[in-house]
C-alpha cells in the first residue's frame, strides 16, 4: 500500500493543517530534548497515578480540543456568512460539522469536567487519591488515545461525515464506505472505556473514601453532582458501547443490525444512540451545576440555599434523563400517544431545573456578591441558560417540535444550554480552582476581557439562530442559499469570532499569569473565603493531599475549622501515609489498544490482533503485579508541611 | 466607579440584544410564524401559546436576577447590616411555591400539546359550514437526493416538484428508497421522517394559493442541500387542469427510467403519466434494500458535487 492511498490529499486547508501539525510536533520534540525534559515528562506525567496530575492532563487535552473544535466552528461560520466564496464544499462541510460536534461533546466537555472532578473531588472529601489510582491513569490514557485516533482522521484516511449522531443507514458500510466512519466508532469506543471506568472509580471513591464523619448529606455540592453523574455514566455508557460495537460489526464484519439489506433495523440505532445521548447531555450539565453552586456560594459569601433540594433535584433529573430520549425523534412517527408521553416527561425535567435556578437566585439574596472572574461566568450562566431551558421546553412539545426539529432553532437551543451551561462552568471552575492547581491565580483584568468577549460573542452568535430556525433554515446545510437567511448568518459569524477572540485572550491569560501572577502563599486562595476542604490544604497541594484528615460532620466544614484554628496538619496525629506507586502500565496498555483500534479502522486485521494480544498481555502483567505502593514516612510529611506552611 | 460600571453593562446587555435582533427580524417574515394552512396554523398557535409562558418565566427570572445583583453586590454604597445573612439556607414555604408553579406551567403546556399531537394524526377538519373533503393521497418517496411524488388516483408522478389543490387535506405517505430523510414544508406544517422499509403518514393542507418551499430537512449526505422542491398550491380547477395536462402529455415512467433516476445523485424536475408504485414498494421489507444492492458501487464514490449551487431545483 502506498502512503498517498491513506493520506488525505487535494485539499489546501488539510495541507496547511498537516504542515502546522508537523511543525508543532517538531518544535515540541526539540524543546523537550533541548531542555532535557524527556525523563521529567516520563517520570512525572506519563507514568503518574496522581489524581491531580491526571486532572491537569485531562484539562490540557480538553483545551486543545476546544481549540480544534473551535477552528472547525469558525470554518463553518465563514462558509455560512460568505457562501459565495466557495470556501468549503458540501463534503468538506459535512466532515467539519461531524468532527466539531463529536469533539466538543466527547473530547472537550466531558474530559474538561472529568479533569476538574479528578483534581477537586478527592480534595473535597478528604481523600488521598482515587479508590483505584491505576485505573484512573488507565482511563485517562484510553481517553487520550481515543482522542488522538479520532483527530488524525482528517489527515489519514478521511474524517467521518455522518454527523455526531451518526445515524444509520447513512453511516453504514454501504453509504459511508472507507475508514472515516470507523474512526468515529473506534475513537468513541476506546475513550468510552475510560469514561465508564472513571464513572465507577468516582462512584467508589465518593462512596468509600470520605473523611471520617462526613455523611453523604455533608458532601460539597460539586461532589454530589459528580456522584450523581457517575451513576448516569455507569448506566448510560454501556448502551453506547453496545451500539458502537454493533455498528462496528456491521461495518467491518458484515453483520446486518442497522443495514437496509438483510432486514436490518436502521431506526434501532437512533433509539440506542439517544438512550445514551440524552443521559449524556446531563452528564455534561450536572457537574456544571455543581461548579456554579460552589462558585456562587463562595463569592456570595453565603451558604448555598436549599442544599437538600439541590441534591434531590439532581437525583430527579438523573432519573428523568433516562425517560425522555424519544424527544430527539418525535418526527419518526411513533404516534400521538408515545409522543405525548415523552412530551410530558421531557417538560417535567424543567421542574427540578427551575427549582435549581430559584435556589441560586435565593443564594444571592442577602449575600455579599463579589465580582471575581469565576463568579462572573457563574452569574452569566443564569440568564443565558434560562433562554436555552425555555426553548428546550418548547422543543419538548412534540407537535411544535415537528416545526423546530432539524432546524437552527434546535441548534440555538443546545448551544444555549451547552455553552452557557457546560462551557461557562469549565471556565468558571478552571479559574476558580486554578490557584489550587498551579499555585497562582489567573489575572483578573485579562480574565474579565476574556469573559466579556466570549459572553457577548456567544449571544450575538446564537440568539439570531432561533430566528433562522423560525424562518425554516435547516441544520447541517452547507450553504446559505436563501437570501433572507444571509443577514442573520453574518451577524452570527461576527459573534462566533467574538467567542474565538475571548478564547484566545483566555489562553493568553494562562501564559501571562504564569509569568506575572503573584504566587499563592496560603491554601485558602480567594481572600480566605473557601468553604470546603479543598481550600484547607496547602498550595501547591502535597502529593498525599492531607497530612491529617479532619473530622467532618457538617457542610462547609472548612468554615468551622478556620474559626476553631484547625488545619489539615495536626502534628500529634501524624501517621505514615500509604500511597500508590507510579507505573508505566496504563499508558502502554492503552497505546496497544489504540494500535488495535487503528488497525480496525483500516481493517488491517493483523495490526488489530497484534494490539489486542498486547492488551491481553498487559492484563496478565497487571494480575501478577504485586506492587502495593509505599508509605510516606512521618519525617517527610513534617518536612513537606513545614516548608509549605512556612512554620 | 467600578461596580457601577459593571452593573450598567449587565443591565444594558440583554434588552439591547433583544432590540437589535427583534428589529432585525421585524423585516423578515418568518415562515413558521406566517402559517399558510390549518396544520401550520395549529402548530403556530401552540408555539405562541407556549411563547407567552416562556416570556413570563424569562421576565420573572431576569427581574429577580437583576434585583439580586444590584441590591446585594458587596460594594454597593449604603449597604446595611441587615442586607447580609450568611446562614440563611432555606424556607419551606417559598420552596414549595417555586416547585408547584413550574408543575402548573408544565400541566398547562401539556394539555394543548397532547390535543395537538392527536389532532395532527388526522386530516385537518374543515372550517364550520364547509364540506368534508377526502384527503388527496400523495406518496412522497426520497432517494439520494431527490423527491418522487406519486399521485396514485391520478396515476401521475413528479420528480422534485409538487402540485396540490388548496383547501383539501393532503395525505402524504412517506418512505425512502435509501437514507433517512424528512419532508418539511414549513409554511404548511412540520416535518416527518421518510424511512426505507417503513411508511409514515403526514397530513398537510394549504389554504392559500402560492408557491412554497419544501425540502428534505434530515441530513443524508453530500447532496442534502440540494434536495429541495417547490410546492405549487393552486385552486381545484387549476390543479385538475394540470393533472389533465400531465396525464395526456407526459411520458410513462418506465422501470428502466425509474431505475436510472434512483441512482445516487441529483436530477432536474420531471413529470410522468404513471407512477413507480407498481414496480417497487420501498416501504416493504422486500424492497427496502433495493437501491443499496443495485448501486452499491456508486455509493462508494463521493460525488464531489461542486456544481451543486447550479442545481435547478434551487431556483
Ligand atoms: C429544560 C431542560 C431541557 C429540555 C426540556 C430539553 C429538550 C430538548 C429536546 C426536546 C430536544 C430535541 C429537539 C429536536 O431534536 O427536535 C433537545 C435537543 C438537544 N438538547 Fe436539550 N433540553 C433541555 C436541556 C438540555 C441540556 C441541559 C443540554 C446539555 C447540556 C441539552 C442538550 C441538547 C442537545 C445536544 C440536543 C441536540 C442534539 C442533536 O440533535 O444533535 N439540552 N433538547
Ligand atoms: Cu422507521
Ligand atoms: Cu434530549
Amino acid at each position: 500500500m502506498h502512503i498517498t492511498d491513506i493520506l488525505v490529499t487535494g485539499e489546501p486547508i488539510i495541507y496547511g493543517a498537516m504542515v502546522s501539525m508537523v511543525l508543532v510536533g517538531i518544535a515540541l520534540l526539540f524543546l523537550l530534548t533541548y531542555f532535557k525534559k524527556w525523563g521529567w515528562l516520563w517520570r512525572e506525567w506519563l507514568t503518574t497515578v496522581d489524581h491531580k496530575k491526571i486532572g491537569v492532563m485531562y484539562i490540557l487535552s480538553a483545551l486543545l480540543m476546544l481549540f480544534r473544535g473551535g477552528v472547525d466552528a469558525m470554518m463553518m461560520r465563514v462558509q455560512l456568512a460568505f457562501p459565495d466564496l466557495g470556501f468549503l464544499n458540501s463534503q468538506h462541510y459535512n466532515e467539519i460539522f461531524t468532527t466539531h460536534g463529536t469533539i466538543m461533546i466527547i473530547f472537550m466537555a466531558m474530559p474538561f469536567l472529568i479533569g476538574l472532578m479528578n483534581i477537586i473531588v478527592p480534595l473535597q472529601i478528604g481523600a488521598r487519591d482515587f479508590a483505584f489510582p491505576y485505573l484512573n491513569a488507565l482511563s485517562f490514557w484510553s481517553f487520550f488515545f481515543g482522542m488522538a485516533l479520532f483527530n488524525i482522521s482528517f489527515v489519514i484516511g478521511g474524517a467521518p461525515d455522518a454527523g455526531w449522531t451518526s445515524y444509520t443507514p447513512l453511516s453504514g458500510a454501504a453509504m459511508s464506505p472507507g475508514p472515516g466512519q470507523n474512526f468515529y466508532l473506534m475513537g468513541l469506543q476506546l475513550s468510552g472505556i475510560g469514561t465508564l471506568a472513571t464513572g465507577i472509580n468516582l462512584m467508589v471513591t465518593i462512596l468509600k473514601m470520605r473523611a471520617p464523619g462526613m455523611k453523604l448529606f455533608h458532601m460539597p455540592i460539586f461532589t454530589w453532582s459528580t456522584l450523581v453523574t457517575s451513576f448516569i455514566i455507569v448506566f448510560a455508557f454501556p448502551i453506547l458501547t453496545v451500539a458502537l460495537a454493533l455498528l462496528t460489526l456491521d461495518r467491518i464484519f458484515g453483520s446486518q443490525f442497522f443495514t437496509l439489506t438483510g432486514e436490518g433495523m436502521p431506526m434501532m440505532w437512533a433509539n440506542l444512540f439517544w438512550m445514551w445521548g440524552h443521559p449524556e447531555v446531563y452528564i455534561v450539565i450536572l457537574p456544571a451545576f455543581g461548579i456554579f453552586s460552589e462558585v456562587i456560594a463562595t463569592f456570595a459569601k453565603k451558604r448555598l440555599f436549599g442544599y437538600n433540594v439541590m441534591v434531590w433535584s439532581m437525583i430527579v433529573i438523573a432519573l428523568l434523563s433516562f425517560l425522555v430520549w424519544v424527544h430527539h425523534f418525535f418526527t419518526m412517527g411513533a404516534g400521538a400517544f408515545v409522543n405525548s408521553i415523552f412530551s410530558i416527561s421531557t417538560m417535567l425535567i424543567a421542574v427540578p431545573t427551575g427549582v435549581k435556578i430559584f435556589n441560586w437566585l435565593a443564594t444571592l439574596y442577602k449575600s455579599k456578591i463579589e465580582f471575581t472572574v469565576p463568579m462572573m461566568w457563574s452569574l452569566a450562566f443564569i440568564p443565558s441558560f434560562i433562554l436555552g431551558g425555555v426553548t428546550g421546553v418548547m422543543l419538548g412539545m412534540a407537535a411544535a417540535d415537528y416545526q423546530f426539529h432539524n432546524s437552527y432553532f434546535l441548534i440555538a437551543h443546545f448551544h444555549y444550554v451547552l455553552i452557557a451551561g457546560t462551557v461557562f462552568a469549565c471556565f468558571a471552575g478552571l479559574t476558580f480552582w486554578y490557584p489550587k492547581m498551579f499555585g497562582h491565580k489567573m489575572n483578573e483584568r485579562i480574565g474579565k476581557w476574556a469573559f466579556w468577549l466570549f459572553f457577548f460573542g456567544f449571544h450575538v452568535c446564537f440568539f439570531p439562530q432561533y430566528f433562522l430556525g423560525l424562518d425554516g433554515m435547516p441544520r447541517r446545510l452547507f450553504i446559505t442559499n436563501v437570501a433572507e437567511w444571509l443577514p442573520l448568518n453574518v451577524i452570527s459569524t461576527v459573534g462566533a469570532f467574538g467567542m474565538g477572540l475571548g478564547f484566545m485572550v483566555f489562553v493568553y491569560n494562562v501564559y501571562y499569569s504564569f509569568r506575572y501572577s503573584e504566587r499563592e502563599t496560603t491554601g485558602d486562595s480567594w481572600n480566605g473565603n473557601g468553604r470546603t476542604l479543598e481550600w484547607a490544604t496547602t498550595t501547591p497541594v502535597p502529593y498525599y493531599n492531607f497530612a491529617t484528615v479532619p473530622y467532618v460532620d457538617e457542610i462547609d466544614p472548612y468554615l468551622r475549622m478556620k474559626e476553631e484554628g484547625k488545619t489539615t496538619y495536626e502534628e500529634s496525629e501524624l501517621k505514615p501515609i500509604h500511597m500508590p506507586s507510579y507505573t508505566a502500565q496504563p499508558i502502554l496498555f492503552m497505546a496497544l489498544l489504540g494500535l488495535a483500534s487503528f488497525g480496525l479502522v483500516f481493517e488491517w486485521m493483523y495490526v488489530a490482533i497484534f494490539g489486542l494480544i498486547g492488551g491481553v498481555i498487559m492484563m496478565i502483567v497487571r494480575s501478577f503485579d504485586y506492587d502495593d505502593g509505599y508509605y510516606v514516612p512521618v519525617d517527610e510529611i513534617k518536612r513537606t508541611e513545614k516548608k509549605a506552611r512556612g512554620l | 466607579m467600578k461596580a457601577k460600571h459593571l452593573r450598567n453593562r449587565w443591565l444594558g446587555l440583554l434588552p439591547l440584544s433583544l432590540i437589535i435582533f427583534l428589529s432585525g427580524c421585524g423585516q423578515l417574515e418568518m415562515t413558521i410564524l406566517d402559517p399558510k394552512g390549518p396544520v401550520s396554523q395549529m402548530q403556530y398557535d401552540l408555539i405562541v401559546y407556549a411563547f407567552w409562558f416562556m416570556i413570563g418565566i424569562i421576565v420573572v427570572v431576569f427581574a429577580l436576577f437583576a434585583y439580586m445583583l444590584i441590591k446585594y453586590r458587596e460594594n454597593r454604597p449604603g449597604r446595611k447590616d441587615k442586607d447580609y445573612d450568611p446562614n440563611l439556607h432555606g424556607n419551606t414555604m417559598i420552596e414549595i411555591v417555586w416547585t408547584v408553579i413550574p408543575f402548573i406551567i408544565v400541566a398547562l403546556l401539556s394539555i394543548p400539546t397532547v390535543t395537538t399531537n392527536y389532532a395532527l394524526e388526522k386530516p385537518p377538519e374543515p372550517e364550520a359550514g364547509e364540506e368534508v373533503k377526502e384527503p388527496l393521497v400523495i406518496h412522497a418517496t426520497t432517494a439520494d437526493w431527490k423527491w418522487f411524488f406519486s399521485y396514485p388516483e391520478q396515476d401521475i408522478e413528479t420528480v422534485n416538484y409538487l402540485h396540490i389543490p388548496t383547501d383539501r387535506p393532503i395525505e402524504f405517505r412517506l418512505t425512502s428508497a435509501d437514507s433517512m430523510s424528512a419532508l418539511w414544508i414549513p409554511a404548511l406544517g412540520g416535518q416527518k421522517y421518510n424511512m426505507a422499509g417503513m411508511r409514515t403518514k403526514l397530513y398537510l393542507q394549504a389554504d392559500e394559493e402560492g408557491i412554497y418551499d419544501g425540502r428534505n430537512s434530515n441530513f443524508n449526505g453530500e447532496g442534502f442541500a440540494a434536495q429541495t422542491f417547490k410546492v405549487h398550491a393552486e385552486g381545484e380547477d387549476e390543479f385538475n387542469a394540470w393533472v389533465e395536462e400531465v396525464s395526456s402529455e407526459a411520458p410513462e415512467l418506465t422501470r428502466e427510467r425509474y431505475n436510472e433516476l434512483l441512482k445516487p445523485g441529483l436530477t432536474d424536475k420531471e413529470t410522468f403519466s404513471s407512477t413507480h408504485l407498481e414496480y417497487l414498494q420501498h416501504h416493504t421489507n422486500e424492497d427496502m434494500g433495493y437501491v443499496v444492492e443495485q448501486y452499491r458501487d456508486l455509493f462508494k464514490e463521493k460525488l464531489h458535487l461542486y456544481e451543486i449551487e447550479k442545481q435547478e431545483t434551487w431556483k
